[in-house]
């Protein structure tokens, strides 16, 4: 249900830019645009400060490897992090590379009963595609936000197009993110479990992107949209003079606003997990528990059973037993 | 006792969920897959809320009025003071690489055994009450408000989870479903809903020290007896002091050590141990427990009784503390006691007064691991071993999922082991390190009455030594945890078969050669040493 309602819902988000935005250029190519990067920022910058209101009040490092302990036995400060530059180290493989998706087996239970674990990078691939192009994608766009473009953009966008296939050149990315985007939600579809466990959150990135990536390549490739007049209006919106200049056609609007509409949900939504995986206390602490006292901001005082009292309700058995006592 | 059902009716089940939606199912409480209800008395002793006669089979659990509030507000309550716990109701993906990770639902095929799905119990009710979405999309988008039946629920698989953390380590959030299920057994202990396997050993530890409520003249003769049965096999007798003032170092154990089989045998390891160095060290009576049931159901019964640990070693005046074998005690002593009863107030500070080493790792909470400390006097080569005499072993090692996964100690015990032993063997690598599979009965879950699911959950853990049994003959599965040690040789009775537990600790004193002892004719557990072999390496 979950699947069937996000395609309904891009569906039906994508036919209102299409029907609407030629009459009503300035709400689609001004006003939501605006009120989606105030949604996008003001939250996430709410969903963060949120989080991070709420202390850490023990260090709880998994360990995924040999700690730092004596100096002979050989640790594995990206797997156990041992201070600052070891937890950077492991929060960049994590964040950059997913170390931890990158772990991931699968069990498999034959008769006997013997139990099977098999390597299961699949995820991982997925994962790696998907956000590697998404971000490439996403630099690459900076050409219509920036003047002079930088030039890490403009190498992002020439090693995109390298093959030069067609004209104009295919984008990699394009094709990644579309394989990409397709092997995670057939996953989601064909394996039970994960099925099992779906929610209409869980489909709608999937297929709100779809829809992104499928009006772009429209955009590029087939009713070729003036990028002249969309860098245009792109920088009248960065400095506040918005203007709709000629030339913009449905297909951008109807890309224009299911951007806009993905980016609002973050705050919102799972895709807050962008912000989230630096926060996580599992991952981004040290493991130094017994170098260094952590502190719990709300370490209240509680009831204990102390020495005297035990030793009180114990004399006499004590002194049987020959203990030598606090209160002799 | 035994599991009476065969293997193939365990195995009834196929790990692809199917049917109705998780939210229109309810678990069923059948017997063998709960624990009963923390008994009245003990709840009264820890003054927690809601005391009463009342077990999960029946229809009416009792709950206090206006529960739903108390419930709420708990969870409220909890989102402001954990990080941790507010982050990872926002972030999961649902990804799925949790799923099949957890030992409970490799061995029940339950889907609600799969760390994602066990949060979100939890996270539906807080899309409910806490986000906006929730309130007004509802189920939509895996929102519902907490009932009876959702309650139930709770009680069901948070007491389905062994806080093991092996879901975490694959997490590429790193979102850690123990935190969840301590956060989620609070909550139930608000409202009066906990066991007694954990209830219990909590009250017995706060009255008298420990969890099987062991009084101080006890605690002595099980280390006097102890004194003996070391004296009739090595002819030594050792000396171990107890509530001493001034010993260098103060040495907790899990309680169970004292008592239990096969867990003494390690505790006649550590004796022998200590005698052949000649350490200054002393038990406390009244901290006559590392174990921390506290773990299982409270943040704050966590640091009550945990308290009696530094503050024993200030009133005694030690150095430093040693801890034995244990695994949540040391998730406790590594991830928590500095914090809640720190700074410690010692005397001095963990150095080895054998070796000069200084355990730097361990500056603070002054505290080591038997396991370091042992692996770093043989590295200095101040034992004498002889592994021969463990050559009727043929041993691996089960590392305990708190000193993997919350300590990272893995190489230490390894190296006590294989100095001790001439046959080890490393079961498969997924289920070793910081991949290693919980015994299926952490956590406070180690009960007779919930044998069925000890079982289920022990069998990714059983399976991994059955494979090093059937292709090296491996008898002997060594581990450094007192539940462990307890609850392992009902698994491998049931799973494996031929197969016995013991302590890194007691292999160490079986292989010890004492200065000035009888030729030994028997090991620890008084077991004939098989003629020995001459090595020829």
């Amino acid at each position: 249900m979950g699947l069937t309602l996000s395609l309904l819902l891009v569906g039906a988000l994508a036919l209102v830019a299409y029907a609407l935005s030629g009459n009503m250029p300035a709400v689609f190519g001004i006003w939501v645009p605006y009120a989606a990067s105030t949604l996008f920022l003001v939250g996430m910058v709410y969903r963060v400060i949120d989080w991070a209101r709420s202390p850490v009040p023990f260090r709880i490092t998994t360990t995924c490897g040999q700690a730092k302990s004596l100096p002979w036995i050989r640790s594995e400060p990206l797997e156990s992090p041992s201070g600052l530059i070891s937890v950077l180290g492991r929060m960049f493989l994590e964040v950059l590379f997913f170390r931890s998706l990158f772990r991931n087996s699968k069990a498999d239970v034959h008769g006997g009963p013997k139990l099977v674990y098999g390597s299961s990078k699949w995820l991982w691939i997925f994962a790696m595609l998907f956000h590697w192009s998404f971000l490439v994608t996403f630099i690459r766009h900076l050409r219509f936000f920036t003047e002079p473009v930088p030039f890490l953009v403009t190498l992002a966008h020439s090693l995109d197009g390298i093959f030069e296939i067609g004209v104009p050149a295919l984008y990699i990315t394009n094709a990644l993110i579309l394989l990409a985007l397709s092997c995670l939600l057939v996953r989601r579809i064909i394996v039970p479990h994960l099925r099992y466990i779906s929610l209409l959150t869980d489909y709608l990135p999937l297929i709100m992107l779809f829809g992104i990536v499928l009006s772009g390549v429209i955009m590029r490739y087939f009713v070729k949209t003036d990028v002249v007049a969309a860098k245009k209006l792109i920088m009248s919106l960065l400095v506040f003079s918005p203007a709709i200049p000629d030339g913009l056609g449905a297909a951008f609007y109807i890309h224009l606003f299911l951007v806009c509409v993905f980016f609002a949900l973050f705050p919102v939504t799972k895709l807050s997990h962008m912000a989230g995986v630096f926060l996580s206390p599992t991952r981004n602490l040290a493991n130094t528990n017994r170098v260094k006292r952590h502190i719990n901001p709300w370490n209240a005082p509680v009831k204990v059973h102390t020495y005297e009292e035990w030793e009180d309700e114990f004399s006499d058995r004590l002194k049987a037993a020959g203990y030598q006592l606090e209160r002799d | 006792m035994a599991l009476k059902l065969r293997h193939d009716e365990v195995m009834n089940f196929d790990l692809r969920p199917s049917g109705k939606g998780w939210m229109d199912t309810k678990p069923e409480f059948s017997k063998g897959t709960y624990c009963f209800s923390g008994v009245r008395k003990h709840v009264e002793y820890l003054e927690q809320p809601n005391p009463r006669e009342w077990q999960p089979y029946d229809d009416d659990w009792k709950l206090p009025e206006r529960w739903e509030e108390t419930i709420i507000k708990g969870f409220e309550d909890r989102l402001s003071r954990f990080r941790s716990f507010k982050l990872f109701m926002d972030i999961c993906v649902r990804c799925g690489a949790c799923s099949d990770k957890c030992h409970y639902f490799i061995g029940s095929g339950d889907p609600k055994n799969m760390p994602v799905l066990r949060a979100e119990l939890m996270r539906s009710v807080y899309r409910k009450r806490f986000t906006a979405a929730g309130k007004i999309l509802g189920r939509l988008v895996g929102a519902r408000d907490i009932d009876e039946a959702v309650l139930k629920e709770w009680f069901y698989y948070f007491y389905q989870c062994t806080e093991c953390r092996r879901c975490s380590v694959f997490c590429p959030y790193g979102i850690d479903t123990a935190e969840i299920t301590m956060i989620g057994r609070e909550l139930l202990n608000m409202v009066g809903l906990n066991i007694n396997w954990i209830i219990e050993p909590a009250s017995n530890c706060f009255r008298t020290g420990n969890h099987l409520g062991i009084q101080p003249h006890t605690f002595k003769d099980n280390i006097e007896f102890a004194v003996d049965e070391i004296e009739s096999i090595t002819g030594i007798r050792v000396n171990p002091t107890i509530n001493r003032r001034g010993a260098e170092v103060l040495f907790i154990i899990p309680s169970a050590d004292i008592f239990a089989d096969p867990h003494i045998f390690t505790f006649y390891g550590y004796l022998t141990l200590f005698h052949e160095i000649g350490l200054d060290y002393t038990f406390s009576a009244y901290a006559s427990e590392g174990g921390n049931f506290g773990l299982f159901f409270s943040h704050e019964m966590v640091k009550r009784l945990n308290a009696k640990i530094y503050a024993e070693a200030k009133r005694l005046g030690v150095k430093y503390i040693i801890g034995g074998e244990c695994g949540h005690m040391w998730r406790v002593m590594h991830q928590y006691m500095d914090t809640m009863n720190g700074p410690a107030e010692t005397k001095g500070d963990p150095v080895s007064s054998i070796t000069g080493t200084r355990f730097d790792h361990a500056r603070a909470t002054k505290m080591v691991h038997i396991c370091e400390f042992t692996s770093d006097l043989i590295h200095h080569k101040k034992l004498n071993l002889d592994p021969s005499r463990n050559d009727a072993y043929r041993v691996t090692f089960h590392d305990s999922c708190n000193p993997a996964r919350a300590m990272g100690m893995l190489e230490e015990p390894r190296i006590v082991i294989k100095s001790s032993c001439n046959n080890f063997f490393e079961m498969p690598e997924n289920t070793i390190r910081e991949q290693t599979f919980c015994c299926g009965s952490g956590s406070g879950l180690g009960t007779d009455e919930n044998l069925e699911m000890r079982m289920r959950g022990g069998l990714p853990r059983a399976n991994a030594v059955k494979h090093v049994h059937d292709r090296h003959g491996v008898n002997m599965l060594s581990c450094i945890c007192a539940i462990d040690k307890a609850t392992l040789p009902a698994l491998m009775d049931y799973w494996v078969g031929g197969v016995e537990v013991c302590g890194v600790h007691e292999l160490l004193g079986n292989a010890l050669m004492m200065k000035g002892e009888k030729e030994r004719t028997v090991n620890l557990r008084g077991e004939e040493l098989a003629a020995k072999e001459k090595s020829n390496a």
